[in-house]
């Protein structure tokens, strides 16, 4: 009598392994800072996700209760530390569109020339330690290559590398070095063919395109309902950047630059460089597609750099002389969101008048969004694409524990 | 569509649901009551014009003032606010919600009050409402898994409320 064992499929079902429950992190090398995942696998299978943070709460939403904006400034570099600019500049403007300031427009072209300048930098560390991620080592190496010419431009400017509360809250803290926008020219010039070669080492790698295309999908709906931003939505198939589409007091900045959305639009991504065709197997919405969105933003910043220098020099009006350390701010409430490179980066702030330090501010922060999305990115997956899926997003723990 | 004319309209629909609006703030707000929040946050995201399709943020605003002296000056009465900022990437317009709701439920201290969770509308929500329960203390009904987000788990008490006192220790570390 043939017994239950002969049939091969009674077989397999019987050998499944135990559930197992594998913490990685929080320290991981491949997880961007202090992320602890917590992985409910069965054998290589991933079925469940659990990100755990905090870990790197500094209460900056409380500290900024007792502080006036401009004395907060440096806990915003704090919070992203790859862009402190971006952040310094996503705060400047809301509390300026709380007191209704409007800038000279010189400042503004300043605003824009340092904003694109560390989007290249934070973008090229989110590239080099995608590739640490995914096991290779040398991208990173050239990829800091790079980005420590950006630091030392920086530092000429505000004498800070990292942590630079330069862009203020009526403008900026100095006006631009002499001799400063050649040196920014010429490396602009350097960094140009060193892109082809990034895209070498990594965008079209065949081992790297076979551990990142098709990985990770994320629909459009599903990037607009956990609130993605930035290359995450847009690698997503999703025409939406704040340069563009952002309010008035932000999109102004952008007046009159020439620069197009970067976005899979019916199957090509705006041309104007010459950069790696789509692999065949990357679908819209997996990590290779975010990665790609990232790395065409940087010829997008190189190129706004460029146009944001020429404006520079030629603008009327100040830098913009920062306000006073205790200017009184309006009773009311501001929200403004900007494009960080890691998307859409949002302060708020509300004061009930009458003082220098306002009643309530907060960060919403544009990684905790992304992160958010892990859970169902990873369902399925097997764990060696985790920490592909969780580079893809390029997350900064800074910014999501605040 | 002008900022009265869609504040009619959505009186029209949700009557007395609608408790307040300001109309000509820098951003302009919408309140809404506890109960009608749900039903006009899925209005907001479906109806074909509107197009809510992104929940930005979610924040817990606490209007209490610790200072007896200060307080008497205040032009408030002690309340909390939970503001939603949505936005539409179809319309590119945005829009400001908010919630009032008293500092503790039923006026019982260390009883958090409850607002219903919108994590059923944006998925956004799910964290935000984490986060907002976890620092500004306020329980969010119907939520997937409410647990706190940034503070220990077995930390106590909101630290964005504004009588809030940092613990005397936690696990044999000094507090203050």
């Amino acid at each position: 009598m043939a017994s239950q064992l002969d049939d091969p499929r009674i077989i397999e079902f019987d050998v499944r392994t135990d559930e197992m429950l594998v913490n990685m992190g929080p320290q991981h090398p491949s997880t961007h800072g202090v992320l602890r995942l917590v992985l409910r696998t069965d054998g290589e299978i991933v079925s469940e996700t659990t990100p755990h943070i905090g870990y790197l709460h500094r209460c900056a939403e409380k500290i900024g209760e007792n502080l006036t904006p401009r004395q907060w400034i440096p806990y915003t570099d704090r919070m992203d530390y790859l862009a402190g600019m971006n952040m310094n500049l996503g705060w400047a403007l809301t509390v300026e569109k709380l007191m209704n300031l409007e800038l000279p427009e010189k400042a503004r072209h300043l605003r824009v020339l340092i904003a694109e300048l560390n989007r290249i930098a934070s973008h090229l560390v989110g590239m080099g330690a995608y590739g640490l991620d995914l096991g290779t080592f040398s991208p990173f190496l050239y990829a800091f290559r790079e980005r420590e010419k950006i630091l030392d431009l920086f530092e000429e400017v505000c004498g800070a590398r990292l942590t630079y509360s330069y862009i203020t809250v009526g403008g900026a803290t100095a006006d631009l070095p002499t001799g400063w926008l050649q040196k920014c020219e010429d490396f602009l010039d350097q960094l140009l063919p060193v892109i082809s070669e990034y895209h070498m080492l990594l965008t079209s790698n065949a081992i790297f395109v076979r551990r990142t295309a098709a990985i990770g999908l994320l629909s459009a709906e599903k990037a607009i309902d956990y609130g993605c931003t930035g290359p995450v939505l847009r690698g997503s198939g999703v025409d939406y950047d704040l340069r563009r589409d952002g309010e008035q007091r932000y999109t102004e900045m952008y007046d009159g630059y020439a620069f197009e959305v970067i976005v899979e639009k019916d199957g090509h991504y705006p041309k104007d460089h010459d950069y790696p065709a789509v692999p065949k197997s990357a679908v819209l919405g997996d990590c290779w597609h975010r990665f790609y969105v990232r790395m065409l933003e940087v010829m997008q910043s190189i190129d706004l750099v460029r146009q944001a220098i020429d404006r520079y020099s030629t603008a009327t009006g100040s830098y913009g002389e920062p306000v006073k350390l205790t200017e009184k701010l309006p009773k009311g409430e501001a929200y403004m969101e900007t494009e960080a490179p890691r998307g859409q980066m949002g302060f708020y702030v509300v004061s009930s008048g009458g003082g220098a330090i306002p009643w309530r501010v907060r960060a919403r922060s544009s990684s905790f969004c992304n992160l958010s999305v892990t859970h169902d990115l990873c369902r399925g997956c097997l764990i060696a694409d985790v920490p592909a899926i969780v580079g893809s997003l390029d997350i900064v723990m800074g910014e999501i524990d605040r | 569509m002008s900022g009265t004319a869609f504040l009619d309209r959505l009186k029209a629909r949700f009557g007395d649901k609608i408790t307040g609006a300001n109309m000509t703030a820098i951003d302009p707000w919408i309140e809404v009551s506890p109960a009608g929040l749900v039903e006009l946050c899925r209005y907001l995201r479906d109806e074909a014009d509107l197009k809510f399709n992104m929940c930005n943020c979610v924040t817990g605003v606490d209007y209490f003032e610790p200072d007896a002296k200060k307080a008497a000056k205040t032009e408030w009465q002690p309340h909390l606010e939970v503001v939603y900022h949505l936005s539409s990437i179809t319309n590119k317009t945005s829009l400001v919600l908010k919630v009032n709701l008293p500092r503790w439920k039923d006026d019982k201290p260390g009883e958090l009050p409850e607002v219903p969770s919108v994590a059923g509308v944006w998925s956004t929500a799910d964290w935000h409402e984490r986060e907002v329960f976890d620092l500004v203390g306020v329980r969010f009904t119907g939520h997937p898994d409410l647990r706190r987000i940034l503070c220990p788990e077995d930390w106590v008490g909101h630290p964005l409320r504004k009588d809030y006192e940092m613990p005397l220790e936690y696990h044999g570390i000094r507090g203050r």
